[in-house]
């Protein structure tokens, strides 16, 4: 559907230059819903003002269907976006924001007027159709943002950080919306954040942006279960690394101890590498287990639901392990008590680099 | 308790707004009041009235009598005199309108840092007597002057074009002069303007020209409506500019009743005039509180 390639763009020029995107590659599919994420900088809403046409790229093409449409203007493009302030149009009512689009299509009046009907109807705002947007709550804009940029119906339709202004309740309900009206409208989505929870729960699949660059792309799965490298596994929810040595299929930990890991063909017997275990795959068990690694129990940090245990191994370094919390709340494993870790099947991962 | 609390109050209000009424008293009602009165009244025989009241000053706003059979006839120089005035004065508005938007325009999509700087350059001639403005445009208009010289230089004429003393030059002399209160509104609302706003309507595929007529102007015109009565009013008062550079012969309503306090010797026709003029402004100013109370609740 979209195809980007070799994309690059530069702000200003000579020392002043601004590499914001550094030769991206991505194909979007169609009916996806795609998510760009990363930090704060990394050129998430350049990448998405590139294909929304309010910029051009320094170099690189971009195609939709098919079509090179890199220097196309953003009115000429079926693409609509829905912007992180929602910019809607102080000037004019709900429904009046919502027909935008539509009358500069040349739309029929009765036309216009069905298909606002239906929009106010999809984001259940009908009863607001007369308030100015500068009268309405938060949501409510966010909303009326959504109706005016899916009323022409485009073929692409552009979020950036859309859900960032609500509160958490109301952030929960909008994901579970946007996911459903992606999928009833199947309009590709490229959705912008910088939340990995919202990335994850929402997305079909996922490009993680580091510093103009497209590091990891994939489904949820497959970025959360086998990141490409220290920094996706660390973005993308809470991680332990630990440094180890390829022993034959296995890897040995700095601690001494050989444990299974995933896939160690890429690298050479006994070649450095950095491993990495989510801690609800870690297991706590009596100490002196068969198979398990020594450990000390260093702090309990009580989450509600989950319990957090940190844990020392024979070398020092530090492991965090979660585990659901007893209907008690307390855990058993108190300062300083000495037990062994084991870790799920298939849970630890050797990153590339 | 409350009541005498409240009878404070509103005497520390009286108290507080003193000022402010002595004053409007002073300033305001009691000039308007003079000048009202002075036009029911007849003219002395070298300056000054007499106090005999009587309606012939009005009667000589839109009549005059003939000297010589004391036939009635329309006082048509009077009416032109009006006439010019409004009409220059809304192109004036008009022209300040046209330039002032692009130049407004550029002074707030300069980076912060420019802004002051093109802002001050802009009030510049503020600061500058309003006769010595017009006597710089003087020294371009004029025959041999600065334009005539470049577009004789540049072949576009061959003979100098004859601008002084006519309408033309007075529209370019309260343009020039005017072209700041235009200005600086329009640039106050349009520095307000989101310029996402303009990329979500380019976004919904408006034209150029859709972006400016559907949101650019609307969500300024506040912005237009005041620069375009802060050029209206004083444009139709304007006194200083017709007359150097329209001459005596083409005068503005200033210009007209001046004369009538000067040379015409006539106090009751220029009040009168005065308050026609200040009819005028009032109804400018009516409109404008009309359109900008709309703007508010109809967008
Ligand atoms: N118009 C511009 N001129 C100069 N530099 C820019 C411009 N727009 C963006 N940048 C720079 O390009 C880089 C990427 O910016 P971008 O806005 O794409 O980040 P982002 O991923 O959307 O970040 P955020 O999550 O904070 O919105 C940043 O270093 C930013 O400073
Ligand atoms: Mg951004």
């Amino acid at each position: 559907m979209i195809e980007i390639s070799k994309v690059s763009k530069v702000f200003g020029s000579g020392d002043a230059a601004v590499a914001a995107l550094k030769d991206v590659d991505a194909t979007i599919q169609e009916n996806e819903f795609f998510t760009l994420l990363g930090p704060s900088g990394c050129g998430k809403t350049t990448l998405l003002r590139l294909i929304a046409g309010f910029d051009h790229p320094t170099g690189g093409t971009i195609r939709l269907a098919g079509d090179d449409i890199t220097y196309l203007p953003p009115n000429k493009r079926p693409v609509n976006t829905v912007f992180q302030n929602y910019a809607l149009f102080p000037h004019m009512t709900v429904a009046g924001n919502i027909a935008f689009g539509l009358e500069m299509l040349g739309q029929s009046k009765t036309q216009i007027a069905e298909t606002v009907d239906k929009m106010l109807d999809l984001v259940q705002m009908q009863a607001l159709r007369n308030r100015y947007t500068t009268e309405i709550s938060g949501g409510q804009q966010q909303r009326v943002a959504l109706a005016r940029a899916l009323a022409p119906q485009p073929k692409v339709l552009l979020l950036d950080e859309p859900l960032s202004a609500l509160d958490l309740k109301l952030r929960k309900e909008m994901q579970i919306e946007l996911k459903r009206l992606q999928s009833e409208t199947g309009i590709t989505f490229v959705f912008v954040t910088h939340d990995q929870e919202e990335a994850l729960t929402m997305s079909d699949r996922i490009a993680v942006m580091r510093d103009g660059h497209i590091l990891q792309v994939g489904s949820p799965r497959d970025i959360y279960n086998h990141p490409v490298d220290r920094f996706v596994a660390d973005f993308i929810g809470e991680t332990n690394f630990l440094t180890a040595r390829v022993a034959g299929k296995k890897v040995k930990l700095t601690s001494g101890d050989v444990i299974a890991a995933g896939d160690v063909s890429r690298h050479g017997e006994g070649a450095e590498v950095t491993v990495a275990v989510r801690p609800e795959q870690v297991r706590i068990g009596e100490a002196g287990a068969k198979g398990g690694i020594a450990a000390t129990v260093n702090q309990t940090v009580y989450f509600g639901t989950d319990t957090h245990i940190h844990l020392k191994l024979g070398d020092g370094s530090d492991l965090v392990a979660r585990l659901q919390s007893p209907p008690s709340g307390e855990s058993g494993l108190s300062q300083g008590a000495a037990v062994s870790v084991q870790f799920t099947d298939g849970a630890v991962q050797v990153l590339e680099s | 308790m409350s009541t005498s609390l409240e009878k404070q109050r509103a005497r520390d209000g009286w108290l507080l707004s003193a000022p402010a009424l002595v004053l409007l008293v002073f300033a305001a009602a009691g000039p308007l009041l003079i000048v009202a009165t002075y036009a029911f009244l007849t003219p002395g025989d070298y300056s000054g009235v007499v106090w005999d009241f009587t309606l012939k000053a009005w009667f000589q706003v839109l009549f005059e009598r003939d000297i010589f059979d004391d036939s009635i006839s329309m006082a048509d120089a009077h009416l032109s005199i009006f006439w010019r005035s409004i009409r220059l004065s809304l192109l004036t508005t008009i022209l300040t309108f046209l330039f002032g938007l692009p130049t407004a325009w550029f002074i707030a999509t300069r980076p912060a840092k420019q802004r002051a700087a093109w802002l001050f350059l802009i009030t510049i001639p503020f600061w500058t007597n309003l006769l010595i403005r017009t006597f710089a445009i003087m020294e371009v208009i004029r025959y041999d002057g600065l334009l005539n010289k470049a577009l004789l230089g540049i072949g576009l004429i061959e003979t100098p074009l004859r601008i002084m003393y006519t309408d033309t030059a007075v529209l370019i002399g309260m343009t020039y002069v005017y072209l700041p209160l235009m200005v600086l509104p329009m640039f106050a609302a349009i520095d307000r303007l989101d310029i996402r706003l303009i990329e979500a309507s380019y976004d919904l595929y408006a034209t150029r020209l859709k972006v400016l007529t559907k949101i650019i102007l609307p969500i300024v015109r506040p912005g237009i409506i005041a620069g375009s009565i802060l050029v209206f009013v004083p444009s139709i008062g304007a006194y200083v500019t017709p007359r150097v550079l329209g001459g005596g012969k083409k005068m503005m309503v200033g210009n007209f009743i001046e004369l009538q306090f000067g040379a015409g010797r006539n106090w009751p026709l220029g009040a009168a005039l005065s308050l026609i003029l200040l009819l005028i402004v009032s109804v400018a100013l009516i409109f404008y509180v009309r359109v900008s109370t709309r703007s508010d609740s109809d967008g």
